[in-house]
């Protein structure tokens, strides 16, 4: 019955997002395939996990997992709920108190064979540009070098739902899928993670 | 043949001329098809074909789902077809405002366009109030709009913005809407058959587009306004204009006019109609789309409904207002 339940709210989100955007995804660098994969992009909208998630076809949905930040995403059971049961994300908690490694959660999943969705700006920024990345990506690039990565602009998702609003707006919305990367051999963390955000940026003019 | 057509109920003759149209469609189809498998030796003209013939499979396309649109909502009446061209103000719309970027100041008066404005209208079509639906949107909502973007606070280019928005909702939310209302207009002697009214409008505005498109690829006069448009020339034009209202002329027979009615009404609505294609093209130069067939490329993927259906939404106000007016509505 709950996965019933979260079946329906897929379903429903799904034909919400594509009446509201078209959502449409244009795979310029690589083609959809089921290899382990990160997604990198840019991040401005709350809409843009759901985006994402419905540019990809039906048999990648499943085995990509998108991250989202733990304060934000259980603070009532309406939002853990949807998170978890509908789009099963991973947490990670954005606090630096505890002692143990943020990316841990990440780890695990990508270990399990999971493609993930990261948004490495870390929050969602309301400018044109992309804020600089964090170094989350550099550290999961080094830790498993064979997983594929993939840049992906996120298009005109920021006119649907700016941030505080709640209503959204209808306006035809794309994500662009640019040309894998990889960690170059002894590449330092912030010329890696500017070339990774450089990567984003290209694909917004394509 | 006439007499027999003349002789059926009117939900025979809707059904019959649906019949006639979808048998239409499936042969283009099937040529379309057929078509497709020859190919010429020599590349550039294959390729060139291989252009024409998508063009063509496009134009099919919508064409088939227009039809089905239409005949779904007569079949299951009114309120149906009314939500159905709802929607389509709905799309047209959603891609007007992809190609006008707006800002986050415009949030909430894009909400009332699209979630309150839109259904109001067509409300305003099923439920029959003919004169508040006229002055609606140009009266009322021409007023709410900007005080809605006014109280988001931003004055950026803020005559602009709101001209966008303005225009978006007149075209799209304001035109097709009377397309509908047409099936509401109560003839004398016409009831149940107001399905081709529309039928006739949509087909003479079309006819008129595609006529002057042929035209103007064969006659090859110097455009009247070679910024805007390369194809678009006065004599072709006229050609379109002319032919599709002489065809007009010859559909008298499944409208309430009389033929000298039908010719002057399609010359209305097809004049309408094409000069609001070029204002809608003078639109996409002003936003920097050069190609229409280039929209699919484009970054937010847009373009498709609009180009097909702005002719129709030029046309049908003034259609509807002439009508209304001549006949005394």
């Amino acid at each position: 019955m709950a996965a019933m339940r979260a079946k329906l709210m897929s379903w429903f989100l799904l034909g919400l997002i594509r009446v509201l955007t078209g959502s449409q995804a244009r795979w310029y660098g690589c083609p959809p395939k089921a290899e382990q994969r990160i997604y990198f992009a840019n991040h401005q909208s709350h809409a843009d996990l759901v985006m994402i998630w419905a540019a990809l076809p039906k048999e990648l949905r499943a085995v990509t997992r998108a991250i989202a930040a733990k304060d934000y995403w259980t603070k009532t059971p309406f939002r853990q709920w949807i998170t978890r049961s509908v789009f099963n994300v991973i947490y990670v908690s954005r606090d630096r108190s505890s002692d143990e490694d943020p990316l841990e959660p990440l780890c695990e999943a990508l270990q399990h064979g999971d493609s993930i969705i990261l948004f490495p700006e870390g929050t969602r920024g309301s400018a044109d540009e992309p804020q600089p990345f964090k170094a989350g990506l550099y550290n999961l690039a080094q830790r498993f070098p064979n997983v594929v990565l993939v840049p992906a602009w996120i298009n005109n998702v920021q006119r649907v739902m700016p941030k505080g609003e709640v209503v959204p707006v209808p306006v035809l919305c794309s994500v662009t899928f640019g040309a894998p990367m990889q960690l170059q051999e002894g590449e330092e963390r912030r010329a890696f993670l500017e070339r990774a955000r450089n990567a984003v940026i290209a694909l917004r003019d394509v | 043949m006439y007499q027999l057509l003349k002789n059926l109920s009117p939900t025979q003759q809707v059904g019959a001329l649906f019949f006639t149209v979808f048998g239409v469609l499936l042969l283009a189809s099937v040529a379309a098809f057929l078509l497709s498998l020859k190919e010429p030796a020599d590349e550039t003209r294959a390729q060139q074909r291989r252009a024409d013939l998508r063009n063509f499979e496009g134009i099919l396309r919508t064409s088939w789902l227009m039809v089905l649109v239409f005949w779904i909502g007569w079949l299951s009446g009114d309120w149906i077809a009314i939500t159905l061209f709802g929607l389509v103000s709905f799309f047209a719309l959603r891609e007007f405002l992809t190609l006008s970027p707006t800002r986050r100041g415009d949030h909430r008066s894009l909400v009332l366009a699209f979630f309150v404005v839109l259904p109001v209208q067509y409300g305003l079509v099923g439920t029959e109030h003919f004169d508040l639906f006229t002055v609606f949107i140009p009266v009322y909502v021409f007023l709410a709009i900007p005080v809605a973007s006014a109280l988001a606070n931003d004055p950026h280019r803020f005559l602009e913005r709101n001209a966008k928005l303005q225009w978006g909702i007149m075209v799209c939310i304001y035109g097709m809407s009377h397309v509908p209302a047409l099936l509401l207009l109560e003839f004398p002697k016409y009831e149940g058959r107001n399905a081709f009214l529309v039928f006739f409008l949509v087909i003479v505005v079309q006819t008129s587009t595609v006529v002057q498109h042929l035209a103007s690829r064969r006659f090859k006069r110097a455009p009247a306004a070679p910024q805007i448009s390369q194809s678009f020339n006065w004599p072709s034009w006229w050609t379109g204009i002319l032919v599709a209202s002489v065809l007009g002329t010859l559909l008298a027979g499944i409208t309430p006019f009389v033929p000298g009615q039908a010719f002057a009404m399609s010359f209305i609505a097809c004049a309408a109609g094409s000069l609001g294609h070029l204002v809608m093209k003078a639109l996409k130069r002003d936003r920097g789309i050069p190609i229409w067939g280039r929209g699919s490329v484009s970054v937010t993927g847009a373009g498709g409904l609009l180009d097909r259906v702005d002719a129709l939404c030029f046309a049908a106000p003034v259609f509807f207002h002439s009508v209304r007016w001549y006949f005394n509505l």
